[in-house]
């Protein structure tokens, strides 16, 4: 750790798209192997932060530093761009709608990134791609193209695909959100196996009960702020908020 | 109608034919390296390059492309450009196409589900990287059907250089109304051999569409 900061660190993020106010002065700390879990209603800003700490969605202002290296420099582009590549190779990123690759098979999903830069060679990228399918449960469908998966497969192929870079960090955007309800618990198993491997993750969810039951500790956002955050018995069962109160209950009632 | 004439006249209305696909061709090949010059300026993150990327579009898709051989053929010497009329239609005719294939290639990149590159840049790779490896691959599957679109307009614009007497299947028909007087047979027959190149090339264009799908 560099003078005093975390691992991850996450300081009055701020972000505004034109005049809408999304991340109000947010800060976040997260160590090496814990886990963070997000909750928080539609359109309250876990993306958005989220996708700031791999400067995908870059902050208006604020700092978002990564194993004691600020991610988030302003730098003339092509020195930003060497930057920010190396800095996105260190950060596995899950997205909702899985976005694979569906030129490719889940064999190269998974192996283009370390071939383009790593340089490593055409046997190490079959063994590399081999490994993390199989990691994942995938192995056996290894030469299917994304379109002859189901979504609980293709999610699972985008995950060794992240990992396959040997990330630091995974971040995960509501990895299940866009699956059948019975495809979730395949999705999940591979993100326990992850947690029990002390991966450092940062988890957007609106699965309460995953949530509670992987993170080490949960925030739950609302209008561009953490209302509340704390270890998962605590908030899920005795919130000191009202606004979390409230969340908690409509999405109990939802969920019924 | 004198079908002993057309039987008559027919080799060389195939070599006119030739001429007209060789013409083709390589406005074509000039078409797409003008389109896809094109379609990277019309998409760079440089200013410059992006009005230099829609002006070219719409001067040459605003303007009449026998004009734009006009000025090209008979004015160029003017300003010292002087090309003989094979030359001059190739050039003036690809730089015409590379327009509208601006447009077709344009459309297909930006087309392209912005989740894949997020999903390729957050992997670290570079926009160039996932511009090759990840969004030009898939923009180029849709591609196909478009630019054949874009084909079939060109191989009937290069009936346009007959203006300027290049002797393709439009200007040869021409030339064997003059001496047979024989207008009906002469253009039915030069508009057989053009749906014959037409349909071959759409057949061609629709076999490579089915080729290049992902499974
Ligand atoms: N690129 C953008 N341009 C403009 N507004 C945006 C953009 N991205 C997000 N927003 C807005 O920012 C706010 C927060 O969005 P964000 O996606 O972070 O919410 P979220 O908490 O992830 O919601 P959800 O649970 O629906 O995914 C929303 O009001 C959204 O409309
Ligand atoms: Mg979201």
């Amino acid at each position: 750790m560099t003078d005093g900061k975390s691992f991850v660190e996450i300081r009055h993020a701020q972000k505004s798209f034109g005049k809408l106010e999304v991340l109000k002065d947010i800060s976040l700390s997260v160590d090496r192997g814990q886990i963070v879990g997000i909750i928080g209603s539609s359109g309250s800003g876990k993306s958005t932060l989220l996708r700031a700490i791999n400067d995908l969605d870059p902050l208006t202002g604020g700092e978002v530093w990564l194993d004691g290296v600020r991610v988030n420099q302003t730098l003339p582009h092509r020195a930003y761009e060497k930057h920010i590549n190396q800095m996105r190779q260190q950060v596995g990123m899950v997205f909702q709608h899985f976005n694979l690759f569906p030129h490719m098979t889940a064999r190269e999903n998974v192996s283009m990134a370390p071939i383009m830069l790593k340089g490593i060679s055409k046997d190490e990228a079959n063994a590399l791609a081999e490994a993390q399918l199989d990691h994942v449960g995938m192995l056996e469908r290894i030469d299917y193209y994304p379109s002859q998966l189901s979504g609980g497969q293709k999610q699972r192929v985008a995950i060794a695909r992240a990992l396959a870079m040997q990330p630091k960090l995974m971040l995960f955007d509501e990895a299940t959100s866009a699956l059948d309800p019975e495809l979730v618990e395949e999705v999940n198993q591979v993100m326990r196996k992850l947690a029990e491997q002390h991966m450092t993750m940062i988890i957007v969810t609106h699965e309460m009960d995953f949530a509670a039951s992987v993170c080490d500790r949960v925030l739950f956002m609302d209008q561009g702020v953490v209302v509340e955050e704390g270890p998962p018995e605590i908030l899920f069962k005795t919130p000191s908020q009202p606004r979390t109160r409230e969340f908690l209950r409509k999405h109990l009632e939802s969920a019924k | 109608m004198d079908f002993e004439l057309m039987l008559k006249v027919y080799p060389f209305f195939l070599e006119a034919a030739w001429i007209t696909i060789v013409l083709s061709v390589l406005t074509a090949i000039l078409g797409l390296i003008c389109g896809t010059l094109g379609a990277f300026a019309r998409l760079s993150r440089f200013a410059v390059l992006r009005f230099l990327g829609a002006a070219y579009v719409s001067v040459f898709r605003g303007t009449p492309a026998l004009i734009q051989l006009f000025i090209l053929y008979f004015g160029g010497p003017q300003i010292g450009i002087q090309l003989d009329a094979f030359e001059a239609g190739v050039i003036g005719l690809g730089i015409n196409a590379g327009a509208y294939m601006t447009e077709t290639i344009r459309g297909a990149v930006i087309s392209i589900d912005k989740g894949q590159r997020e999903a390729a840049r957050t992997l670290g790779l570079s926009q160039w990287q996932a511009m090759y490896k990840v969004i030009l691959p898939q923009a180029a599957r849709l591609m196909v059907r478009p630019l054949g679109v874009n084909l079939n307009m060109l191989i009937k614009a290069t009936a346009l250089v007959a203006a300027i007497s290049v002797v393709e299947l439009t200007y040869t028909a021409q030339r064997y109304i003059g001496s047979t007087y024989k207008p009906f047979e002469m253009f039915l027959l030069a508009g057989i051999l053009y749906m014959i190149i037409i349909y071959v090339t759409g057949r061609g264009v629709a076999w490579l569409d089915r080729k290049v799908q992902i499974t």
